[in-house]
């Protein structure tokens, strides 16, 4: 079982985490009790450091591949994992079964949705697109370029689309809970695919300025999205036990409040808590910072709506 | 009338003098990262220190562990264990750290407390707005005098 401490040992961050190990060592032979404090919180930080080692197979048949190989484009890891691996073992078990899975609710809400037709066209997504199962494949592939459109689209962007453009229905708020509920049924019938979004040819700009974003230290803390998810996973930070920061698993049902959450909700978040001033759900910069986060997890299985806390 | 109006300007005098001698974020010089003189001229309060580890605006036990807190829950370990940090640091030094670790530790996460500039899309504290006028620093000068003079206090 691959030891991201190990397998890292490449990696910047990793060298500074060595280095700073090595100094408190150094530093600890000073006083023999303070060598074995060192060398307790040492191996405690390494044991905290790791992912832990269960499998995710939902429903006794879908296969999620929860940890693989980085994708090339992914410089500082040998080895990615998804948040499910780092959640507590109560937390984990949320997501075994479907009936267990608070997130599926979401997704019978939106069923009914699928088949129910609006807007001036008269038309519901099943007339065009049959049975959700259809849409397999779909969320693996998503932020992806629209050559129509000439720019990248969520999927939340596609969804919106299929209703201003194809059945004359209103756009819904880009994170509300309707479009949430979708976006989970939508990547319910994708579960056990492997993340893989395109990251050249037109959609490449889009993913340099996603890439920019997720390494610049923003707000009063000076805290970047790497700060945390590339830097400290494993860490903990107060009593959050920090993973990748992965979207494979979106949407997510967060037992902190109880209900499903964006992708674009978890970044506003995660950018909020560095005393920044975030950028709104649905802006070309979470677009963008999607894309890139996503293609750090290609690879992954599509595992969405998971359970987080 | 007349007592009361000496007395009033005795006061105004105090306060002048004690933020004439509070060092503005802005005007603080580091030595190598060290800071020799306090920030706020008024010896730091321990007790109050302790408390700035905390939650709030200190939270510095979200990023270390620190044994002498240990009624605190969830310590985090982003940064190293701050047992003994005053066998490793100098009073200045911690003063330098706490105010700005940057000027020790060259692009380290740890946050700059008392520093007012330079900042990306700075917000209104945990809203996610922007920041409404000037930054203010994290901890007052003040603050950082007492959590510099707790940190004395983590010897081995
Ligand atoms: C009138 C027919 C029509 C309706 C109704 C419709 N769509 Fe679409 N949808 C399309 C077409 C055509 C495309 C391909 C468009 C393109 O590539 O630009 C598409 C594409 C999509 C895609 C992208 C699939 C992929 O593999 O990239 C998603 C997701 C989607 N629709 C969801 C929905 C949802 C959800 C609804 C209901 C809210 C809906 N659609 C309603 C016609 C429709
Ligand atoms: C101060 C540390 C911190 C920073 C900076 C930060 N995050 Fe997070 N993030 C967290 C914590 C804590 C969690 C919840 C635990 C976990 O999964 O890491 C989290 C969770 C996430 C998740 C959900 C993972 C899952 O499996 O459910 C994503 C996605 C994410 N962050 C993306 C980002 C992005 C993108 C940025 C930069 C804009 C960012 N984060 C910046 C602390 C941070
Ligand atoms: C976001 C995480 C974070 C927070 C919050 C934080 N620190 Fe740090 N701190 C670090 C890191 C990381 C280092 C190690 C320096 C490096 O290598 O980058 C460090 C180093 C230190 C050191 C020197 C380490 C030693 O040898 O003892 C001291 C002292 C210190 N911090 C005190 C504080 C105090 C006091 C606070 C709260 C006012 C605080 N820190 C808040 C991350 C943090």
């Amino acid at each position: 079982m691959a030891q991201p401490i190990l397998s890292q040992k490449t990696s910047p961050s990793a060298e500074r985490r060595a280095s700073r190990e090595e100094s408190v060592i150094k530093l600890a032979s000073k006083s023999a009790s303070y060598i074995a404090l060192a060398a307790a919180t040492v191996l405690a930080g390494a044991a905290m450091a790791d992912p832990d080692e269960d499998q995710l197979v939902i429903n006794g048949e879908i296969e999620i591949v929860t940890e693989t190989k980085a994708p090339a484009h992914v410089e500082n890891f040998d080895t990615i994992y998804s948040g499910w691996r780092f959640r507590s073992d109560e937390t984990q078990a949320f997501e075994i079964d479907d009936f267990d899975n608070p997130g599926m609710l979401g997704v019978e809400a939106a069923l009914d949705v699928w088949a129910t037709a609006e807007g001036s066209e008269g038309k519901s997504c099943a007339d065009c697109h049959g049975e959700p199962d259809e849409m397999a494949g779909a969320r693996a592939v998503y932020p992806k370029w629209n050559e129509e459109a000439g720019e990248v689209r969520t999927l939340e962007m596609q969804v919106n689309d299929c209703r201003e453009t194809r059945m004359g229905a209103e756009a819904w708020k880009y994170n509300a809970r309707g479009m949430t509920d979708m976006v989970a049924l939508l990547s319910s019938v994708s579960r056990g695919m492997p993340m893989n979004v395109a990251i050249d040819g037109p959609a490449q700009s889009t993913w340099e300025k996603g890439k920019e974003i997720y390494y610049t230290r923003y707000g009063q803390l000076e805290l970047s999205c790497a700060n945390c998810h590339e830097d400290n996973y494993g860490n903990m930070i107060r009593a959050d036990h920090l993973s990748q920061g992965q979207t494979n698993g979106f949407p997510t049902y967060r037992l902190k409040n109880t209900k499903l959450n964006s992708v674009h909700d978890r970044f506003k978040g995660c950018i909020r808590d560095t005393r920044a001033h975030t950028y709104a759900p649905g802006s070309p910069e979470f677009v963008a910072l999607e894309l890139y986060v996503a293609s750090r997890g290609n690879g992954l299985s599509v595992e969405g709506p998971s359970v987080r806390n | 009338m007349k007592k009361t109006l000496g007395l009033a300007s005795v006061v105004v005098a105090c306060a002048s003098l004690a933020s004439a001698e509070a060092v503005a974020p802005t005007d603080v010089t580091y030595e190598e990262g060290a800071v020799t003189t306090s920030l706020s001229g008024t010896p730091g309060n321990p007790e109050n220190g302790a408390k700035l580890m905390d939650k709030g605006v200190g939270n510095c036990i979200a990023c270390h562990e620190v044994s002498a807190l240990s009624h605190l829950a969830f310590q985090g370990n982003v940064g190293p264990s701050l047992d003994g940090a005053a066998d490793r640091w100098s009073e200045a030094e911690l003063r330098g750290l706490v105010a700005n670790a940057k000027m020790t530790f060259e692009g380290t996460m740890m946050p700059s407390f008392y520093r007012t500039e330079g900042f990306i899309r700075p917000g209104n504290g945990y809203t996610g707005k922007p920041v409404e006028g000037d930054v203010q620093p994290l901890l007052s000068a003040q603050d950082v005098e007492d959590v510099v003079s707790f940190l004395m206090t983590l010897k081995d």
